[in-house]
């Protein structure tokens, strides 16, 4: 259909990957150059998404392959593939143009790093690797992608290579996704061997269309939670959350790029992808595999909202917003409603990247401070963070009409609400939304508005090369609105393959009002709580959180995140540690022992033979020598030489036997 | 009129009897103590670097000896032809006819990638720092097992490839014993007893074989192999015999003790051609006598011989996360890399039910290609440790800390190395482990399930490793080293080169053995 | 008393016994190498005794061997008894003393 654009999709992975090529390659003080070859990289990458957006648009449901062989092993190929459908050229859009602010934002917020062209080069290679994942036709692929990211993720958040607190958090970050991939390439290996190939879509042969599901049957189920485990790991899902905000330790652009817009997302994207697998077998729109990705999906939304409530952190309570976004749009997919979570992931990613992007921008002109207790009253020093963080909150808070986000997460809830099995995960969201709406206001109220605190003394609004992709971002996320909305559901019917078609009484139904409500509530109560402590004197810095003062247990469980870091670490990472410790002494004593113990066996031996020749056979011999000796020296002694006496001896013999002879006789 | 292979096998041979014939190290003494009286406060580590750059005709010899046999093996690659199935270039001479014992050599795909293994590790295992004292004899010894190694690789009678075995196992054993560090004579003493007793055993089999077969030829046998070789108790103590020699070689947990007092005190260029060759010859082993020769006794306990398998590699990564030594982390990674191996061929042979062509093919092709990234990679790293050594002095993971401020181009090529060895996609060792893991899993699901833990595990290593040794701030003792010196990127920069390019495009290491992964899987499914 | 001496064969082998006893006494108490030889010289004679003794009273015919062995050995003894004297000559002037206890050479 249109072949042109999907022959060149390899260029989307290979130029950003070339430009971190060279960029590596550069001195560290070609500083121009590296910022100028990632963002053109960039700018390429977006038209090629452009154009490879353009097809998707002419067509409802298009999609087209171009399958590779990657090599032949024996006599079987390996293949691979591009994809490009409105799900993989939604998400191009999404990760070029988000991609292109940030990568504009870190020349102005990376300005002052010695490493700027290393941070350059990294954050080009994540963006090919990004998207590379989004348009994959092969699991395998997929999962190659997939684990790039996660280098470069790990890469990125120890990019400040000097604090053992950023080498630690890449660390946790590498092996708790590692656990989640473990799962997925086990299910990748099942799915392979079930349906005999891990392309997605080959013209009714791929792993997704009829013939290879139909190959799967029940294993499916497996199959689809293995790879779910990936999701999971990679889209912070509980109980492997606990990395991403730990991933904040990386620079401010990096939590914007990596940690909310895209790669987290990965995890959603996933499931989207192979979401055939988990609706295989489907009655009325539930399996068991979708019921636990819901589960998941619920509980992960509401523990990171619970704290994300009593966290003081900036870029942390982002951070697990973040992760509670990640889990509602789990719910979406997991009840069915596809579209809804994609769209939600598109939305988020837009002002998600805002927020921390403004975060990153607040950060700066704080002078580095993080601690949104001693912000405050930023609103006047930093007007256009100020007016686009707000778009964002609003829109992450779930503010219908102008932001995205309360469109699609209206969408989500409306899909939530039609699940069969249950409404609890319903009403579980909607105490999501009033927290989400809470924990914004709260951040807002502390960072924006009431008296300037310490580390606001000498705040001042970023530079232009900063504020500029703030702007982009905003408007992105107010534009997104217009195609999100169930009057004219444009976007919906664009990733379902239905053609769009205008109609405004969709705008107004019942539940769009039980969420209004509620967002109201929580921005209400988020006022009215922390009105007070935004107020707060300057030089007593909000020492007590108003929630904190009302119920200290419950505020000191949230703020320690549920003690879950040290829940693993008393656990799992201990008994971990214990076991290779085991192994270790294992080998030394008991393994290495056995080997020992033989040698010592054979040694014994040896010794008792050593010594069996010396005590026994030799001695026995020198003995005999000397007994000979001594009784050849008594015997000498008779021979005395006197023939007289020598005939005597003969005599008495000669009698001796005489008489013997007699006696016998 | 010599043959290619027999002249492969030669060449090293000669080249030890130059280097031991040519005057060696021309070491410049006196601008060594002028060095030393200039600075008193010389490191001994300047010190070592002064001496090793002069002029080495030892090892340029040896060098040259090897760029010969490389081109050899280069000419046999090139000439292989990759569609024909069996054994080419055979050379085959009566030897001691009594005992059918024949000069018999001959190269399939299998052969010929480790042929072409053997040539590309010793070189690189010359240049390995901290350079050995003494070198005339270090580099005789080398060309000398270098020559056992080709041997090995392409002999096809029983007699001829255990003489070479053999003749691997002695210079291993002195070359740890003369040059190696700590405990060396205890860790010689232990790899050579423990590898000849293992040899011994597997001589044993054979003789046992040989007495109720009448050959020694490994095409003949492994004919035999289908209909069960030998019965009843015989059958298994031949089969026990072989079983222990090889795996003692590989080795398989349990019998892995030596490997990580070896790998430790070996110099380091003993510790990448050990890991990087005579590991590979147990595998090689494996995949040419044991699977065809018993295939029914396999399959009968192939259970047990995955679940020792599954030991290997899920307890070999745990012990190495708990390991100090750099050396011996390495080395107890490796008896997890080569536990893949051995996955995929045992779970090949213990398949309980006709296999599935793809996956028995998957398996054998990714135990090859594993064969193959297992000793690049691992020579790697042990390339590195001993460039970290040779700056500290020191191997210990805490004695390090935070040097990618100070020397960010090691940090960087050993990185790449490292995520090589555990797996990352777009490089050498995920193609392997992602075709052995496809074939085993098809065949033992269980117990491929399990052993993904060892993927996991091996993670936390390097993630561990890379934590200590690059990140956090600058050590005291790390703030003098000197970055990757020139002579150093000449060694690293081809070899990480190769490891991209395999892991991208892997086709023209496929293409060596496609054919001969065809006709085994075909013999052993 | 004729009757009663007729010789008869026990009867001379008394005799002759005790003639042997005689010289073994002379031989193995004598200290003097003379008597010593002396002593050998009585014992063959009493073998002599012996070997015509049971010539005689041996049953007929009476072939002549016995005398001729008596005759040999006397003849024998004689040149024994002729190198026994040189030899004790010979010792004699090596030790200076024909006193046997002082030869001692063949002490071991």
């Amino acid at each position: 259909m249109n072949p042109g654009i999907l022959s060149n999709l390899w260029l989307l992975p290979a130029v950003p990957f070339a430009a971190a090529v060279v960029i590596l390659s550069l001195p560290k003080s070609r500083r121009k150059i590296a910022s100028g070859l990632a963002i053109a990289s960039q700018v390429i990458v977006l038209g090629i998404s452009i154009a490879a957006f353009v097809p998707t648009l002419r067509t409802p449901g298009f999609r087209a392959v171009q399958n590779f062989t990657w090599f032949t092993f024996g006599e079987q190929t390996l293949q691979l593939g591009f994809v490009l459908d409105p799900l993989a050229a939604a998400m191009l859009l999404m990760i070029s143009l988000v991609g292109l602010c940030i990568f504009v934002f870190s020349v102005g917020y990376m300005a002052d790093d010695v490493n700027f062209t290393r941070f350059f080069a990294y954050m080009s290679f994540f963006s090919g690797a990004m998207l590379g994942v989004a348009i994959a036709n092969s699991l395998l692929l997929f999962f190659m992608f997939w684990e790039l990211v996660g280098l470069a993720s790990y890469l990125l958040i120890g990019f400040w290579i000097d604090r053992p607190s950023a080498a630690a958090a890449a660390k946790k970050a590498f092996i708790t996704t590692r656990i989640g991939d473990m799962g997925f390439f086990l299910g990748m290996l099942w799915l392979y061997h079930g349906s005999g190939t891990l392309v997605f879509y080959n013209d009714g042969r791929g792993c997704l269309e009829g013939a290879g599901l139909a190959l799967l049957g029940g294993s499916a189920t497996f199959i689809a939670l293995l790879i779910f485990c990936g999701a999971v790991g990679k889209s912070g899902q509980f109980p492997l959350h606990v990395w991403l905000p730990d991933a904040m330790e990386g620079p401010t652009p990096v939590s914007a790029l990596i940690h909310a817009a895209t790669m987290v997302a990965a995890g959603v994207f996933l499931v989207a992808r192979v979401y055939p697998l988990f609706s295989l077998g489907a009655t009325n729109g539930v399996t068991s595999s979708l019921t636990v990705v819901v589960w998941i999906g619920v509980t992960t939304a509401l523990m990171a909202a619970l704290i994300a409530i009593a966290q003081s952190d900036i870029k942390r309570i982002l951070a697990y917003s973040t992760v509670s976004q990640l889990g509602l749009m789990m719910v979406s997919l997991g009840v069915g409603g596809v579209a809804a979570g994609i769209m939600h992931l598109l939305a988020h990613g837009f002002f998600k990247a805002l927020l921390f992007l403004g975060s990153g921008s607040v950060i700066h002109g704080c002078h580095h401070e993080q601690d949104i207790r001693k912000m405050g009253g930023l609103r006047r020093l930093m007007p256009v963070t100020f007016a686009t963080y707000a778009i964002g909150m609003l829109a992450l808070s779930g503010v219908p009409l102008f932001f995205s986000g309360g469109w699609s997460k209206e969408e989500i809830l409306h899909a939530t609400a039609h699940w069969s099995p249950s409404r609890a995960p319903y009403y579980l969201m909607l105490a999501g939304v009033v927290l989400t709406a809470l924990y914004m206001t709260r951040q807002m109220i502390y960072v924006f508005f009431g008296n300037r605190r310490s580390a606001a003394e000498h705040a001042h609004e970023s530079p232009r090369v900063m504020t500029m992709p703030l702007i982009v971002l905003a408007i992105g996320t107010v534009f997104l609105s217009v195609v999100l909305t169930p009057a004219w559901p444009w976007m919906d019917d664009y990733l379902t393959g239905e053609s769009a078609h205008f109609s405004i009484a969709e705008l107004i139904q019942p539940m769009l009002f039980i969420s209004l409500v509620l967002v109201g509530v929580g921005i209400a109560v988020g006022i009215w709580l922390y009105r007070k402590a935004g107020e707060q004197d300057r030089d007593r810095a909000a020492e007590v959180d108003p929630l904190e003062y009302a119920q200290p247990a419950v505020f000191r469980f949230l703020a320690n995140k549920m003690w879950i870091d040290e829940l693993y670490a008393r656990t799992i990472i201990a008994f971990a540690w214990a076991s290779a410790r085991l192994s270790d002494w294992m080998d030394r004593y008991f393994w290495d022992g056995l080997v020992r113990g033989f040698g010592a066996i054979g040694q014994l031996f040896g010794v008792f033979t050593t010594d069996m020749d010396e005590r026994c056979i030799n001695a026995g011999v020198d003995e005999t020598t000397v007994g000979a000796r001594g009784l050849g020296r008594l015997l000498s002694g008779a021979h005395s030489g006197q023939i007289q006496m020598y005939l005597g001896v003969v005599a008495v013999g000669m009698l001796a036997l005489l008489l013997l002879y007699a006696w016998l006789a | 009129m010599v043959g290619l292979i027999t002249a492969i096998i030669l060449i090293p041979l000669i080249g030890a009897l130059a280097v031991w014939v040519v005057p060696g190290q021309i070491i410049r003494y006196s601008e060594r103590r002028e060095a030393e009286s200039r600075n008193p406060v010389v490191s001994p580590i300047i010190t070592r670097r002064d001496v090793s750059t002069s002029v080495d005709m030892t090892k340029l010899i040896a060098l040259l000896f090897n760029i010969i046999s490389a081109g050899c093996a280069i000419a046999l690659w090139r000439n292989f032809d990759v569609t024909a199935t069996g054994l080419q270039f055979v050379e085959r001479h009566p030897w001691i006819p009594a005992i059918d014992a024949e000069y018999l050599v001959g190269v399939d795909g299998l052969s010929l990638l480790l042929v072409l293994l053997t040539s590309l590790i010793i070189p690189f295992a010359f240049f390995a720092r901290p350079a050995p004292e003494g070198s005339r004899a270090f580099y005789a010894t080398m060309l000398i097992m270098q020559s056992a190694l080709y041997g090995t690789f392409t002999a096809q009678n029983f007699v001829l490839w255990f003489l070479f075995y053999e003749m691997s196992l002695i210079p291993g054993f002195l070359l740890i014993k003369m040059w190696g560090g700590e405990n060396r004579d205890r860790a010689a003493t232990k790899f050579f007893l423990y590898t000849f007793l293992g040899s011994v055993a597997m001589l044993l089999s054979f003789l046992g074989i040989y007495l109720v077969k009448g050959t020694f030829d490994f095409a003949t046998l492994a004919n035999f192999g289908k209909s069960g070789l030998l019965s009843g108790n015989l059958a298994w103590l031949a089969f026990a015999g072989i079983f222990i020699g090889l795996a003692v070689k590989v080795p398989l947990f349990p019998f892995h003790t030596w490997l990580p007092d070896a790998y430790q005190t070996a110099p380091v260029g003993v510790s990448m051609v050990l890991t990087g060759l005579l590991s590979k010859m147990g595998v090689y082993g494996f995949v040419r006598l044991l699977l065809p020769l018993f295939p029914n006794e396999i399959k009968a306990i192939g259970p047990w011989l995955l679940a020792l398998v599954v030991c290997s590699i899920v307890f070999a990564p745990l012990a190495a996360w708990a390991q100090r030594d750099l050396k011996r982390m390495i080395a107890y990674l490796s008896i997890n890399h080569l536990g893949y191996c051995m996955l995929g061929l045992f779970a090949l042979a213990a398949a309980p039910a006709a296999a599935a062509t793809i996956d028995t093919q998957a398996a054998l092709s990714g135990v090859f290609m594993q064969i193959f990234n297992h000793g690049i990679t691992a020579a790697t790293l042990f390339y590195f440790v001993g460039l970290l050594e040779e700056r500290r002095g020191l191997r210990g993971i805490d004695d390090f800390g935070g040097m990618m401020q100070r020397t960010p181009l090691l940090c960087g090529w050993m990185s790449v190395a490292m995520f090589s060895s555990l797996g990352l996609p777009g490089l050498n060792g995920f193609v392997g482990e992602f075709l052995i893991f496809k074939g085993s899993f098809a065949m033992a699901a269980a117990f491929t399930a399990i052993a993904v833990i060892g993927l996991f595990v091996t993670a936390i290593v390097f993630m561990r490793a890379m934590q200590l040794l690059f990140s956090g701030p600058l050590s005291g003792n790390c703030s003098e080293f000197p970055d990757l010196l020139r002579s150093e990127k000449f060694v690293v920069v081809p070899v990480t080169l190769l490891m991209f390019g395999v892991g991208i495009a892997p086709q023209f290491i496929f293409n060596i053995f496609n054919t001969t992964v065809v006709q085994m899987a075909r013999l052993l499914s | 008393m004729y009757r009663i001496m007729t010789p008869t064969l026990p009867l001379v082998l008394i005799v002759s016994a005790a003639l042997f006893s005689i010289g073994l006494l002379a031989a193995l108490s004598r200290r003097h190498a003379i008597f010593i030889l002396i002593g050998i010289e009585m014992m063959l004679a009493a073998a002599n005794l012996n070997f015509i003794a049971f010539w005689r009273f041996a049953p007929p015919p009476h072939p002549s061997t016995g005398v001729m062995i008596a005759i040999f050995s006397i003849a024998i003894s004689a040149a024994e008894a002729a190198v026994g004297l040189a030899m004790v000559i010979a010792v004699y002037r090596h030790y200076r003393t024909t006193n046997v206890d002082e030869y001692d050479q063949l002490k071991g």
